[in-house]
């Protein structure tokens, strides 16, 4: 499914590798990263940061006009021993430590939320169970902001669950100690009206390693910005993701990897399926190599799986380097149809067409589930791709 | 005794806001047991006729019948024809990203078989009969038809007839862009497969080569979108030396 010509009509599927004496991909936002909204205009919609996205369908969120209301999000935090967890202050110093918002909703959640979650994980804590966040949506208006630390040498696995109905815009911060070892797996299982728009921000300690798993099922609007930057040498960053896009849901993933550290690794597997009309999906993969940052491996890749008529992909790898001293870098992007001669052969193999559609779609995400590395979350997905299928293929 | 039998087929295809008649009345029976060649020149429709019988949507059937041991094959949906035990090898096999040739075959054997085929005889049958074919035990890890070369394609269908054992196997071209190396694994395995004796087979090509691995109990010349003349293996000695112009050009073809 590497072929161009499987494009379907109406996607794109563009690259660019730029070597670059100043960095298009920061110029390529309409304002520099601030914390306060007011540093931001409120976009019209051709910002090359906000091209894809429907403003109309971010009920505010853009705009200022989406205020926050009470008991709008139900956050359950269930963590094991030896995990703090508490709510903390707009003041609290720990906060905003891994990144700045880069565009006008995350700084408008940065600006509007009341209290910090952090979730601290101390040094050389060795954790054998997850910690297990749930975010439920009751109806209403959220912002929020989420810290999740881990110190020297610790290791931990995250689970976050985003379930029900909400309007919601956050920042998500993972800071890495050195050495330390942190698995987030960030499931977004809204309802179908649901509108969710983050930015996550990871902060890579020296020799630590990341690991971010995106999966996006539910929601009207569901936009996420995972961005990597790195603290000290030696750090490595895996971000996978996996989504499956149903008709008229618009699912939007922009991922930044900033290599601003020498020695350091990322890896960037997204794959995603779509079916039935109007289904958008959107990637952009933008793969920052600093000058200074010498003997970086990087690789980033999107696969789609367009599954009938109607669905659209617009898929933009871009990387971009400062260095000619590095051990690797490298993009693909590829979007390719299930179509009827596919879905004849399978056929006239005996296969019922149903059961046929479901071959592909599980085939084609199983590979990306088993890089996870944690059975029953790898269960879980696959439980739920089926669900999906089930739901949508009938 | 499973037996096909195609009673005055006629199949239209749209093309260029045009519908076409391509098969005008194919009369056609074939027993478990036989083997049958369809030879013709380009574009004489042997391959829609493929098709038809495989229940492909871009063709439209607008007369005659088609049964299988009197159950009507046309009434049927591909799948339902699939399982019925009807094969077609195809000239031109389609890649499926995401699916493992081995996930395939074994989903395929179980909706043929009507049950998932036990792991442990499964595993070693799959394995002989890809040795048979001379086929490396890596190709089972590939995505289905995804990169192969033609021969290789050819060599993944035969080993699905094999695997699948059809009471009716159409060829289509199987031996199309075959060197002969190819062509001779491809053939020992569809006579592995008609010596059983069970399995009725519709072998169609436009050249000779292959009847020379296997052998057909009746020729047919497929012209015009219908069989113009019928014989034993004779007759494909007669096309070998004369070629299809008698046909073509007014000849017996009306």
């Amino acid at each position: 499914m590497a072929e161009a010509q499987n494009t379907p009509v109406g996607s794109t599927t563009a690259g660019a590798i730029a070597v670059a004496a100043e960095s298009t991909v920061a110029t390529r936002m309409s304002a520099p990263p601030s914390f306060d909204v007011a540093d931001f205009p409120v976009p019209h919609g051709r910002e090359e940061e906000w091209r894809f996205t429907p403003l109309e369908r971010l009920r505010g969120l853009h705009d200022g006009t989406a205020v926050a209301s009470g008991d709008s999000l139900k956050v359950a935090v269930e963590a094991p021993e030896g995990v703090t967890v508490e709510l903390v202050g707009r003041d609290d110093a720990r906060l905003g430590r891994a990144g700045i918002p880069v565009d006008r909703v995350a700084a408008q959640a940065y600006s509007a939320f009341e209290q910090a979650g952090v979730v601290t994980v101390p040094k050389e804590t060795v954790l054998t169970e997850p910690i297990r966040i749930s975010v439920h949506g009751q109806g209403g208006v959220s912002y929020g902001h989420q810290v999740i630390e881990l110190g020297a040498f610790a290791e931990a696995v995250v689970v976050i669950d985003h379930t029900g109905d909400v309007v919601t815009a956050a920042n998500v911060e993972y800071v890495l100690g050195d050495g330390a070892k942190l698995t987030v797996v960030s499931v977004q299982d809204w309802d179908d009206r649901a509108v969710h728009v983050a930015q996550h921000n990871a902060l890579v300690g020296r020799d630590a390693s990341f690991k971010s798993v995106v999966v996006t099922f539910g929601g009207d609007v569901v936009r996420l910005h995972p961005r990597v930057s790195y603290a000290g040498t030696g750090g490595e960053a895996e971000l996978f993701g996996l989504y499956f896009t149903d008709a008229g849901q618009h699912q939007e993933h922009r991922l930044l990897v900033d290599h601003n550290t020498p020695h350091c690794k990322s890896n960037v597997v997204y794959k995603g399926a779509l079916q039935g009309d109007d289904a958008h999906a959107v990637w952009i993969g933008d793969v920052l190599i600093e000058a200074k940052a010498e003997g970086t491996d990087t690789y980033e890749m999107n696969r789609n799986l367009v599954l009938t008529d109607g669905a659209r992909v617009d898929s933009v790898p871009n990387l971009e380097i400062e260095t000619g001293e590095i051990v690797g870098a490298g993009h693909a992007s590829a979007t390719g149809r299930f179509d009827d001669e596919q879905l004849f052969y399978l056929m006239a193999r005996g296969i019922p067409e149903q059961d046929a559609r479901r071959l592909v779609v599980r085939g084609f995400f199983a590979e990306l589930v088993q890089q996870i590395g944690v059975a029953d979350i790898e269960e879980r997905l696959l439980a739920k791709i089926e669900e999906e299928l089930e739901a949508s293929v009938a | 005794m499973a037996t096909l039998e195609i009673r005055d087929l006629h199949v239209t295809v749209e093309a260029d806001n045009a519908t076409k008649e391509i098969l005008k009345g194919v009369d056609l029976t074939v027993k478990q047991g036989e083997t049958h060649a369809i030879m013709g020149p380009n574009g004489s429709g042997k391959s829609t006729l493929a098709y038809s019988l495989a229940g492909h949507p871009k063709y439209t059937i607008t007369g005659g019948t088609v049964t299988l041991d009197g159950e009507d094959v046309l009434e049927m949906s591909v799948d339902e024809r699939a399982r019925a035990g009807l094969f077609l090898a195809m000239q031109y096999p389609v890649e499926v990203p995401g699916v493992s040739v081995s996930n395939f075959l074994r989903t395929s054997a179980t909706a043929i078989r009507g049950e998932a085929p036990k792991l442990r005889t499964w595993v070693k049958e799959v394995k002989e009969t890809m040795e048979r074919l001379s086929m490396d035990p890596s190709f089972a890890e590939r995505n289905v038809n995804e990169g192969f070369s033609g021969g290789e394609k050819k060599r993944h269908e035969i080993l699905q007839l094999e695997l699948l054992k059809p009471k009716i196997a159409i060829l289509d071209e199987t031996d199309s862009g075959l060197d002969v190396d190819a062509l001779r694994i491809v053939s020992e395995g569809v006579n592995r497969v008609r010596e059983t004796g069970e399995v009725g087979t519709l072998l169609i090509t436009h050249y000779t080569r292959i009847l020379r691995y296997i052998k057909p109990d009746f020729v047919h010349v497929f012209s015009g979108g219908r069989i113009v003349e019928s014989g034993g293996a004779e007759l494909a000695d007669k096309l070998e030396d004369e070629g299809y112009e008698a046909y073509t050009k007014g000849g017996v073809s009306a």
